[in-house]
C-alpha cells in the first residue's frame, strides 16, 4: 500500500486494521483486533461483561487465549473458582487457546513462544503488559476486562492514534548491562508519566544486537513510563525467532524515514551501567553502584520481563559453583513450562538448587504479592520483574528494589544488592550475545 | 443504571502516580464482587477511606492517576465504594479506559487538582466539566467530557451501552 504521507510503523499498523489509507495522531478509530487475551484475574470480569451484554459467541474461537497465570496453581478456593470460570468459557466456547497448567506459563513470555502473536498485528489483552509484544513489531497494548469482553464479542475495538516518541540507543553495551537495564535507565529519565499515552518506538544499533528476550524486556516496560505500546521494527532477529513458530501469516511494517514523531531522544549506551530501581516507584533508577549497602531479604528471578530462558542462563553463570548468602531467599521463576524444561535440561537446576536457590513452577506468583514468596512488614526484595509500588510484593510496609537477572544472581550472592563484577571475575563479559 | 451528571459531595485529595496496587491490593484480586472490593479500596494509602467514604463524594488527585495494572477491579472499587467521579491533572491511559468503560467519570483539569483541598465540599457538572468549591468558593473549568464517553457514563459504562446498540452493529 503506497502510503500519502509519511507514517511511523505504528500509525501504518493502526491504519491498515481501521481500514484507512491514514491516521494521525489523536484521531478516534475502530480497529480490527487481530488476538485478545486474558488471564484468571481479568477474565472473570470480561466473561462476566460477555455475558451482561448478550452476547452468545465469540467473534473468532482461534484468536482468544485465556491464560491462568496468576494465581495457579491455585493460591486457595476463590482463586480457584476463578479458573473455573475461564475454562468453562474456553469449553463452552470451543476456544482453541486455553493453557492448563502443564502447558501454561506467564502469558506475555507464553504467547511469543506459542507464535500466536505476531509482528504487524494488533493485539490487545486484559493485562498491561500487553504492551510486551511490541517487540515483535505489533501494535500491543494492554485493556481493561470490558474492553476485552467488547473484543470477545466483535472483534473490534476503538483506539485513540497515539503519538509516537522515538528512542534511540547507539554505542556498544557495557558488561552485565541487558534490556533490562537501558529501559530502567530510559524511565528513570523520563518518569512514570514521561511517555502516557504515547507510542514508544526503540531502535538504534544497540537494540539492533540485542536477542529477542531483551527486546521484549524492553517492550514489556513501555507501561512503566506510562505509554500505550511499546514497539520495534522487525529485522532478521525477529524474524529469525518468529518464522518458525507463527501460527498464522504475517506482515511487517517499519517507519518511513521521514515519518514525525513528537520526540526523538538519543541514549549513548556506553553511559549506561547495570541499573536498579529503588522503592517505591519504577523511576527512582540508580546505577547499581552508587546505592550504597543494601542488604536484602529475598532474591526473585522470574516474571514476564525477565522469566526467559536467557535470564535463567545469566543467573546460572554467575550462581555456578557458589552459594546464596544464607540470610537470603532466592526464588526462581522459569515463565513458561518450555523454558522449565529447557532449563532443566540445560542443567540449570542443578546450578540454582546447588546455590541454595528454590524453584517455583511458572506463576505469576510473588510479582504481584499473590502467592509463592509475599513479603512480610519491613522486608526487603530484589527481583527482575517490573513493579515497585508501595505493597507491591506483600506488605504494605515492605520494600521492592528492581534489577536485571545478573544484578539480582550476583545480589543474592552477597546478600546484598551489588554489581556482578563484585562477584565475578573482572573482564568476564556479562552480555549474552547474539540469538540463542 | 443510569448516572447522574451533577453531584455535590466531599473531596478526598489524594497525591502523584497512585498506582492499581494502592487503589486495590492484588491479594483482593481473587475477589470480582464491587461491593466486597470497595471494602479495601485505597486502605494502603489511607485505612479510614474505605470504611468513611460516602456515595457522592469525590477524588481529586494529582499526576497519573490508576497507573500500573489494567485491572479493572481499581475503577469498579472506587465506584462501588461509592465515589461519584474522579478529578486529576493527569490519569494512566488504561484507568482513563477502564473509568469510562465502567461508568466512573475521570476529568482532567490541573488547578482543581492543585487548589481543591481535602475535605473541601464541591460541586461538579459533568456535562460542561464546571466544578464548584463551595468550601473555598472557587470556580474551575475541566476539559470537557468527549460526546463519546458522555455517552458511556449516561448509559453507566460501555455494557449497558453496547447491550443499548445492540452489539452487533457491525
Ligand atoms: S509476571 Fe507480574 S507483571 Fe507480568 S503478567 Fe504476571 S503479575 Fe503481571
Amino acid at each position: 500500500m503506497k502510503t500519502k504521507r509519511p507514517m511511523t510503523i505504528t500509525e501504518k499498523i493502526l491504519a491498515s486494521h481501521a481500514g484507512k489509507k491514514e491516521v494521525f495522531p489523536g484521531d478516534l478509530i475502530e480497529a480490527r483486533v487481530d488476538f485478545a487475551l486474558g488471564n484468571d484475574i481479568t477474565a472473570p470480569l470480561a466473561i462476566q461483561a460477555f455475558q451482561e451484554m448478550g452476547a452468545e459467541k465469540v467473534f473468532n474461537r482461534n484468536r482468544i487465549a485465556l491464560i491462568p497465570d496468576h494465581f495457579t496453581p491455585n493460591k486457595d478456593i476463590l482463586s480457584a473458582e476463578q479458573c473455573k470460570v475461564l475454562r468453562e468459557f474456553a469449553k463452552a466456547q470451543r476456544l482453541a487457546h486455553y493453557f492448563e497448567i502443564g502447558q501454561c506459563g506467564i502469558e506475555h513470555a507464553l504467547l511469543p513462544e506459542k507464535g500466536l502473536v505476531l509482528p504487524g498485528e494488533v493485539i490487545i489483552g486484559a493485562d498491561s503488559h500487553t504492551c510486551t509484544y511490541g517487540a515483535l513489531g505489533a501494535f500491543s497494548t494492554g485493556v481493561g476486562s470490558t474492553d476485552l469482553a467488547a473484543v470477545m464479542a466483535t472483534g473490534r475495538l476503538w483506539f485513540k492514534v497515539p503519538e509516537s516518541v522515538k528512542f534511540v540507543f547507539y554505542g556498544n553495551l557495557n558488561p552485565w548491562v541487558s534490556g533490562k537495564d537501558l529501559i530502567l535507565y530510559t524511565i528513570g529519565q523520563i518518569g512514570v508519566d514521561g511517555a502516557l499515552y504515547q507510542a514508544m518506538e526503540f531502535s538504534g544499533e544497540a537494540i539492533r544486537t540485542m536477542p529477542m528476550e531483551d527486546r521484549f524486556t524492553m517492550a514489556n516496560m513501555a507501561i512503566e513510563a506510562g505509554g500505550k505500546s511499546g514497539i520495534i521494527e522487525p529485522d532478521r532477529v525477529t524474524l529469525f525467532y518468529i518464522q518458525k513458530k507463527a501460527q498464522r501469516p504475517y506482515r511487517t511494517y517499519y517507519s518511513d524515514p521521514e515519518a514525525s514523531y513528537k520526540e526523538i531522544r538519543e541514549f549513548d549506551v556506553t553511559q549506561i551501567f547495570p541499573q536498579v530501581s529503588l522503592p517505591h516507584i519504577p523511576s527512582n533508577t540508580k546505577d547499581v553502584r552508587e546505592i550504597g549497602k543494601i542488604e536484602i531479604d529475598q532474591v526473585v528471578i522470574g516474571s514476564c520481563t525477565n522469566g526467559r530462558l536467557g535470564d535463567l542462563r545469566v543467573a546460572a553463570r554467575i550462581l555456578k559453583g557458589k552459594k546464596i548468602a544464607p540470610s537470603l531467599r532466592l526464588i526462581i521463576i522459569p515463565a513458561t513450562q518450555e523454558i522449565y524444561h529447557q532449563a532443566m535440561r540445560e542443567g540449570l537446576f542443578e546450578i540454582f538448587l546447588s546455590a541454595g536457590a528454590v524453584i517455583s513452577p511458572p506463576t505469576c506468583g510473588p510479582c504481584l504479592g499473590g502467592h509463592m514468596g509475599v513479603l512480610a512488614e519491613g522486608e526487603r526484595a530484589l527481583a527482575t520483574t517490573n513493579r515497585n509500588f508501595r505493597g507491591r510484593m506483600g506488605h504494605a510496609q515492605s520494600e521492592v528494589y528492581l534489577a536485571s537477572p545478573a544484578v539480582a544472581a550476583a545480589s543474592a550472592v552477597k546478600g546484598r544488592i551489588c554489581h556482578p563484577d563484585e562477584v565475578m571475575k573482572r573482564g568476564s563479559r556479562g552480555f549474552r550475545g547474539y540469538g540463542k | 443504571m443510569e448516572n447522574e451528571m451533577k453531584i455535590e459531595g466531599r473531596v478526598w485529595k489524594f497525591g502523584s502516580d497512585i498506582d492499581t496496587d494502592a487503589i486495590i491490593p492484588a491479594r483482593y484480586l481473587n475477589l470480582t464482587d464491587g461491593g466486597e472490593l470497595a471494602k479495601h479500596v485505597m486502605e494502603n494509602e489511607r485505612p479510614e477511606f474505605p470504611k468513611e467514604v460516602k456515595p457522592g463524594d469525590i477524588l481529586i488527585a494529582e499526576r497519573n492517576f490508576g497507573c500500573g495494572s489494567s485491572r479493572e477491579h481499581a475503577p469498579l472499587a472506587l465506584k462501588s465504594a461509592g465515589i461519584f467521579c474522579i478529578i486529576a491533572e493527569s490519569f494512566a491511559r488504561i484507568f482513563f479506559r477502564n473509568g469510562f468503560n465502567q461508568g466512573l467519570p475521570l476529568l482532567e483539569s490541573q488547578e482543581a487538582s492543585k487548589e481543591i483541598q481535602d475535605g473541601d465540599q464541591i460541586q461538579v457538572d459533568l456535562t460542561t466539566g464546571e466544578i464548584f468549591d463551595l468550601t473555598q468558593q472557587k470556580r474551575f473549568f475541566a476539559k470537557p467530557i468527549p460526546p463519546f464517553m458522555q455517552e458511556l457514563i449516561e448509559d453507566g459504562g460501555l455494557i449497558p451501552h453496547l447491550r443499548k446498540k445492540g452489539f452487533k452493529k457491525k
